[in-house]
Order: C-alpha cells, then sequence, then structure tokens
C-alpha cells in the first residue's frame, strides 16, 4: 500500500472524520449563506424582467439549481454507496444516508417550484413534462433508499441494502428520464417542457450558477452535520465517544 | 454442466412448491382479474373511454400483481434455512436466482399474460392489439419479476415486507409499464409497435444480466 | 421600485415567494432539526454513560 492511501483510510475512521466535520461544517454554513445571500440579490433585483415571462421567471433562480442538486446528491450517494461496499468503510455508509434526506428535500423543492413556475405559464399546477415527471420518480427513489434503510434496525445491513438500492437505482435514472422523455414526446407531441424560457441571458447565468455552488456548500454542511450525529449515534459505546468534550458537559 | 443442472434442479423444485400451494398462484391470478374488472366500474361502460384506456390499466394491473407475488420468492426458503444452503452451493449464486426467478415466473407470471387477452375482450380491444397486448407481457413481465426479485432479496425478513417491496421496485419497473402499455396504444393507434417492443425486449436482456447480479448480492447481505 | 411594486412581483407574487419562501422555510428548518436531533443524541449518551457509571460504582 503507497504511503499516499494509507493517509487516506486515515479520515475514514468515524473518530477522526467526525472531529474533520465538525471543523469543516462551519465553513460550509459560511460559504453557503454568502453565495446564498448573493444569489438571492442578484435573482431578485439584478437579473433583468423576462420579455415573455414578466417576473415569474424568476422561480429558475430555485428551481434549477435544487433540480441539479437533487440529481446531483443522488449520483453521490450512491458513489458513496458504492466505495461502502467495496472499501466495506462503515463511514462511507453513513455518508450516503447522511445525504439521502438532503437529496429529499432538494427533489421535493424541484417540484414545488416546478409546480408554482407551470401554474403561471401555463395554467396548470402539474405538467406531465418529462423533466419534472423524472424529478417525480427520482423522489421515488429517495423515498425508496429511506424506507429501506428505516425498516432495517441492524446497521450492517441496513447500509450493505441501502448501497445496494442506490447502485441499482443510480443505474435506472438515466432509463427512467429516457423513457419517460419518450413517452413524454409521443404523447404530447411537440411537449409544453419548461424550457429555460427565453436564452440564458449572461446575468442570469451567472445567478444560476452563484445559487446552485450556494446550494452545494449547503448541502455539504447540512449532511456533514448529519453524518456527525450518526457517527454519535452508531459509537454510543465507545470510548472515544464518552471522552468527548461536548459529552462532559452532559 | 453443472450450472445447468443447478438451474433445471432449482426451477422443478421451486415449481413442484408452487404447484403444491395453488393458492398462491391463483390469488395472484384473481387478484389480476379482479383489478381490471374494478375500472370500467369506476370509469363507467363507455367503450370508447375503456378501449383507450385498456393498454394501461391492463398493465398496470400486470405490474401489481407481481408486485403481489414477490413477497413469498425467498420468504419461504428463508426461514427453513435452503437459502444459506444456496448460497454455500459450488454453483455461482447469480444462477440458483435465475433459476428461483424463472420458476416465480412460469408460476405467477405465465398465467398473468394467458389472462391478458381475455381481460383485453372486456374492454373491447380489436384482436391485433390483443395479440401486441400478449406479446409485451410476455416481454415485459418477466423483466418485472427480475427486477422486482432484487426488491424480495433487499427485504427479506422485514416487517411490513410486501409494502417495502412495492415502494422499492415500482419505481425501476416505470420503464417497462411505459414501453409495454406504449406497444399496445401504438399499435391501436396505427403508429406501428415495433419500436416499443424492440425496447421492451433491450430491457427484459439489461434485467436478465444484471438483476440477478444484484439480488444475489442483496442476498448475501439479507441472509447474513 | 417601491416596496409594494417589488412585493407584487408584476402579479406573479404568489408564485414567486411561494417558491423562494418555501425554499428558504425548509433551508433553514433543516439545520434547526438537525441541531435537535444532535442535542437530543447528545443528552441520550450522556444518560447512558452516567448509568454506567453508577452501576460500575455500585458494583
Amino acid at each position: 500500500m503507497s504511503a499516499r492511501s494509507i493517509s487516506w483510510f486515515r479520515f475514514s475512521s468515524p473518530a477522526t472524520f467526525y472531529h474533520l466535520a465538525g471543523k469543516m461544517v462551519p465553513w460550509f454554513s459560511a460559504i453557503a449563506v454568502i453565495l446564498i445571500g448573493v444569489g438571492l440579490y442578484m435573482s431578485l433585483f439584478v437579473a433583468p424582467t423576462d420579455y415573455k415571462q414578466g417576473e415569474g421567471y424568476r422561480i429558475i433562480f430555485v428551481h434549477v439549481p435544487a433540480a441539479w442538486m437533487s440529481m446531483f446528491i443522488y449520483v453521490v450517494m450512491a458513489l458513496w454507496s458504492g466505495i461502502g461496499l467495496v472499501f466495506n468503510t462503515r463511514l462511507s455508509a453513513m455518508m450516503a444516508q447522511a445525504l439521502a434526506p438532503t437529496g429529499a428535500m432538494f427533489t421535493f423543492l424541484a417540484l414545488w417550484t416546478g409546480a408554482l413556475w407551470g401554474k403561471p405559464m401555463w395554467g396548470t399546477w402539474w405538467v406531465w413534462d418529462a423533466r419534472l415527471t423524472s424529478e417525480l420518480i427520482l423522489l421515488f427513489l429517495y423515498i425508496g433508499f429511506i424506507a429501506l434503510q428505516g425498516a432495517i434496525d441492524d446497521n450492517r445491513r441496513a447500509d450493505r441494502a441501502g448501497a445496494i438500492l442506490a447502485l441499482v437505482g443510480v443505474v435506472n435514472v438515466p432509463i427512467i428520464y429516457y423513457s419517460v422523455t419518450w413517452w413524454n414526446t409521443l404523447h404530447q407531441g411537440a411537449s409544453v417542457s419548461i424550457s429555460k424560457g427565453s436564452s440564458m441571458g449572461e446575468v442570469m447565468l451567472i445567478t444560476m450558477l452563484i445559487m446552485t455552488f450556494g446550494f452545494w456548500a449547503y448541502a455539504i454542511a447540512v449532511s456533514l452535520s448529519r453524518v456527525r450525529s450518526i457517527i454519535l449515534e452508531r459509537d454510543r459505546e465507545t470510548t472515544w465517544v464518552s471522552e468527548l468534550p461536548e459529552m462532559q458537559v452532559q | 454442466m453443472a450450472m445447468f443442472d443447478a438451474f433445471r434442479a432449482i426451477v422443478l423444485r421451486d415449481l413442484v412448491l408452487a404447484m403444491r400451494r395453488k393458492t398462491d398462484v391463483f390469488s395472484t391470478l384473481f387478484f389480476f382479474v379482479i383489478v381490471v374488472s374494478l375500472f370500467p366500474l369506476g370509469i363507467g361502460p363507455e367503450m370508447n373511454t375503456l378501449r383507450l384506456i385498456a393498454p394501461g390499466v391492463v398493465w398496470v394491473a400486470a405490474l401489481l400483481a407481481s408486485m403481489l407475488a414477490l413477497e413469498r420468492l425467498f420468504a419461504t426458503d428463508h426461514e427453513d434455512g435452503t437459502l444459506e444452503q444456496m448460497i454455500l452451493a459450488p454453483q455461482p449464486l447469480f444462477v440458483l436466482v435465475l433459476g428461483k426467478v424463472a420458476a416465480h415466473w412460469l408460476a405467477t407470471g405465465l398465467p398473468l399474460v394467458a389472462m391478458a387477452p381475455l381481460l383485453g375482450l372486456q374492454y373491447d380491444l380489436s384482436v391485433p392489439a390483443l395479440e401486441i397486448l400478449l406479446y409485451s407481457l410476455l416481454l415485459g413481465t418477466p423483466a418485472l419479476s427480475l427486477i422486482g426479485a432484487i426488491g424480495a432479496a433487499l427485504t427479506i425478513g422485514l416487517r411490513g415486507g410486501g409494502v417495502l417491496i412495492s415502494l422499492l421496485v415500482l419505481p425501476l419497473c416505470i420503464p417497462i409499464l411505459i414501453f409495454g402499455a406504449g406497444a399496445v396504444e401504438a399499435n391501436v393507434s396505427g403508429l406501428g409497435e415495433q419500436g416499443h417492443l424492440f425496447m421492451l425486449a433491450a430491457l427484459l436482456v439489461l434485467a436478465l444480466l444484471l438483476a440477478p447480479l444484484a439480488t444475489a448480492a442483496a442476498l448475501r447481505v439479507s441472509a447474513e | 421600485m417601491s416596496v409594494s411594486e417589488f412585493l407584487d412581483m408584476g402579479g406573479y407574487a404568489l408564485y414567486v415567494w411561494g417558491s423562494f419562501g418555501l425554499t428558504a422555510l425548509l433551508m433553514v428548518l433543516e439545520p434547526m432539526l438537525l441541531r435537535s436531533r444532535r442535542n437530543a443524541t447528545l443528552r441520550r449518551i450522556g444518560r447512558i454513560i452516567r448509568l454506567n457509571r453508577e452501576v460500575r460504582n455500585e458494583s
């Protein structure tokens, strides 16, 4: 084992990662607050009014980043699950478990903002658009993952079963997306899809990227703090937990 | 040839077991018939609408019926320990899994396929449409059983197993539903159903290749 | 751009503020839930440690 990989595995022990994550959470929270603050200001004030959709189009500054995050988090979840299965490291599975609720939240947000955007533009709350439908199925995949992990008491089996489901799911995501797109274009002909509205102006693209990076920092901060709680819950009988400074306070 | 003998042995064993407990086989079939017959009562006897919704209704009912039968796929073997023996067997586990799923499909999937055209008549589907319905189900139900086997293997011995399997597996079966129901609809609307049937066959091949591997891994995880 | 004009969002107030509002709400709610979960976990483990200590002292 070359020196580099040995040091790499040092971080995979929950004890060291607990302290490492503890240091990282405040940083990422600060980055998230700053980026989202700037992004919000730009999306509400700086971005010009869209000639076709008026002010309503501003919803894409929340809808698109949330949709991107929901898919990105699912892939990262499957990545951690894969690593957890291959290297048999408990921490990777804990990381996947920590990411799932945040991913599900972003998926729900993408659906909610998609519906709220569809209402003024197309008069109906729900449009069976290919991307919205795939987003809905992605929400079912998240719920399936969380339900499976919740139904298994033994942590080791829960991690590995969840990992298999996440990997099977990530293989299916592209298949589901393309079959839904095929289904959508077939039935509606020229489909009423939630396109990006007018071509992306320079300012709009920058705003959206800022919001996306803000959501990214937020997701990292939240999942890191959730993984710290999971580590505590799973290692509650260990000595290093009992010697924790915050434990003396109790 | 050991692998194929093991495969054949598992299939024959499971078919014999299934034939002993005929009630399970018929319960899935009757569930399918009842669900399909419910829709005209809900939507109304007007033939035009029924003909329009027939492919979707029959396919969704077939999907739900095959989910129903999945729970018992590994449960009995898990309880009496044969599952451990299968995991320890010299033959690769995914071959044995393939055998079990094949037997499960023959016992529960095939009757659905045989019954579907009969139910299609209730919905006044034309004969060519019924023929396509038969082919699409013939291609689709094995894939449903294969993907469903992953969910069954993951949820062995869990409380609320039946509902949990459907929750895990239904999102994964959506492409099969889309192309299956789409094939019949394409035939009825004269659009031509080859494309849909080819996609369905592609999904079946994909499921045949990948699903047993995932199921085998899930079995090893659950049986520990 | 007066405040009321801004709030009206060109007639799309309900939809724009509905989207931004729920996003903000959830992204504030989740960290708070996490903090309460962390405190609950710490208290629970603290109690377990104290119980073990009492059992050890008695034996």
